[in-house]
């Protein structure tokens, strides 16, 4: 499939002239993603799993089919093993609650790298100070890279919850998660990966990592916002109690006490997100009818020449990794003395969408002396072009404030 | 959009980069810390008074060029007045930053703080142009 075809898809980058470089943060939607809701509002809308009713029936049949695609899509061995959630930060305060609350006590270790995404931190330090288990970090080293060492001497035996994610949201380096699932396995402790940032770009199997459990938001992946996903192993998943409590999760309720459904609906309470779902599974066709060798192609290229142009302005610093195998589609930069938020609001001015600010990873900026970057990040819709207008921009933006710059 | 030079004009960007309000006072009888968590920018504001004169303000932190430059021309604007007037000229202020007032003579006592009457078109920014004031109001609470 051509490129220009796949932009053709994109309504909004037909409708509003500009060049976003935002994917990061949420991606664009296909026509064929708005299209499946729309239809399942014209001809399924019930609410699943509640009616006798025929559409009740193809409501749930449509919902509990995207399960089935999604296991298959990352390579699940139980379609049971999807649990859907509102977005990633559910699915990390779930298992926060359900497993980190009830299985940590005092002397155990929680190692997280330093990194994560709030939602794969904040959720641990409320583990921790609940527990009293210790929240250890893994540093990265001046590549912006986890070296085999850090990660040896932070998972130790006492260690029982490693969170790691697959691909930073600020660095966009692509951490070995197969190889620190499988010290952390040796070491005794359970990995929970957060793939909001690969699973747009790359393949996922959950079964080749090994990921005890794996957590990832639809709309980085060109579904709707408000629905994520959950992987956890069968068996850890049956182990643990209820996250939320309510309609639909259980089996018998009585005044004082209840029984709870089985894998998934025990974490599924309440009416879901149906439309969310669907619009998922859309999502999950469209990418697997290019197929990621198609997006790897589209992203290598457009990425690789952002590098080099961003290079050629010596005003910029880049807080990339040079090992371009270990680098995904997100660069982060800063123009030397002018704040990030200054050059977004330049850069919006010039119609460049970017990402300014702590990128919700306040302690990877501390670790890092910096307050804040403005980020670009690349999609399957963009285009050298799209680098050439933020190439412009960004000297436009440096050349307003150079003078005033001491 | 407008042209962003109505907003990144001389004086702001004169402010932002090199004020001569960044430093710290000797003998200061309020300080304030003001951050926007979301993105990062944080000053500390220092007030003296002399009864009920601004005898002097200063600030400390970092941030974009609006909140930097907003900063160090509040003090210059409500440097020498009473914390009355000084009240009237945050309540202003803001008023004008969220496009609550346009009056041009109740705007006139803003003095160079009219600057950023433009960021009130950049709802993005808002927050940046407004951190000196409220960090202010929340020493004024104080008195």
């Amino acid at each position: 499939m051509k490129q220009e075809e796949i932009i053709k898809d994109f309504p909004l980058l037909q409708n509003r002239k500009i060049t976003y470089l935002d994917s990061g943060a949420t991606t664009q939607k296909p026509v064929q993603v708005l299209n499946a809701i729309n239809e399942y509002y014209k001809k399924q809308n019930a609410n699943p799993h509640r009616g006798a009713y025929s559409i009740s029936i193809e409501s749930t049949e449509s919902y509990e089919n995207t399960r089935t695609k999604i296991a298959q899509f990352i390579n699940a061995r139980n379609r049971e093993e999807i649990i859907f959630t509102k977005n990633a930060t559910e699915g990390f305060n779930l298992i926060a609650y359900s497993y980190g609350l009830e299985n940590l006590s005092k002397d155990d270790e929680i190692v997280i790298s330093i990194m994560e995404h709030h939602s794969n931190l904040v959720p641990w330090q409320k583990v921790a100070k609940n527990t009293g288990a210790k929240l250890n970090y893994m540093y990265i080293n001046d590549k912006y890279e986890l070296s085999d060492e850090e990660i040896e001497s932070k998972i130790t035996n006492d260690t029982k919850i490693v969170g790691i994610t697959h691909v930073s949201n600020v660095l966009g380096t692509i951490n070995n998660v197969e190889k620190i699932v499988k010290y952390a396995h040796k070491k005794g402790a359970v990995v929970v990966v957060d793939a909001s940032q690969s699973i747009p770009h790359m393949k996922i199997d959950v079964q080749q990592l090994d990921a005890d459990f794996l957590v990832f938001s639809g709309h980085k992946l060109l579904a709707p916002l408000g629905i994520g996903v959950l992987y956890g192993k069968k068996e850890l998943l049956n182990k643990m109690t209820p996250f939320l409590m309510g309609g639909d999760m259980i089996e018998y309720v009585y005044e004082q006490d209840t029984t709870f459904a089985p894998l998934p609906n025990k974490f599924e309470a309440g009416t879901q997100n149906v439309e969310g779902v669907i619009g998922l599974g859309a999502a999950i066709d469209y990418i697997q009818n290019i197929g990621y060798e198609n997006i790897k192609k589209i992203e290598e290229d457009v990425v690789s020449y952002a590098i080099e142009k961003l290079s050629e302005l010596k005003f910029l610093t880049l807080y990339i990794t040079p090992n371009k195998e270990k680098h995904s589609s997100v660069i982060s930069f800063n123009i030397k003395g002018i704040h990030p938020h200054d050059v977004a609001s330049i850069l919006d001015n010039n119609g460049v969408c970017v990402r300014s600010g702590n990128h919700c990873a306040q302690p990877l900026m501390r670790f890092l002396g910096i307050d804040s970057t403005c980020r670009a990040s690349f999609y399957i819709y963009n285009t050298r072009d799209d680098v050439d207008k933020l190439v412009e921009a960004l000297k436009k933006t440096y050349n307003m404030f150079s003078k005033y710059i001491n | 959009m407008e042209d962003l030079s109505d907003v990144y004009n001389e004086l702001i960007m004169e402010h932002s980069m090199n004020s001569y309000n960044k430093k710290t006072l000797e003998h200061a009888d309020f300080c304030e810390l003001g951050h926007n968590p979301n993105c990062g920018d944080e000053i500390t504001l220092e007030l003296k008074l002399n009864e009920n004169i601004i005898e002097d303000m200063a600030f400390n932190g970092h941030g974009c060029a609006i909140s930097q430059a907003s900063t160090s021309i509040m003090i210059d604007t409500l440097k020498g007045k009473t914390v009355e007037e000084a009240k009237e000229i945050v309540k202003t202020f803001i008023e004008m930053i969220k496009r609550e007032t346009t009056d041009e003579q109740e705007l006139k006592k803003l003095e160079d703080a009219i600057a950023f009457k433009n960021i009130s078109n950049m709802p993005a920014r808002v927050k940046c142009a407004l951190l000196a004031w409220h960090t202010l109001e929340n020493i004024f609470e104080k008195l």
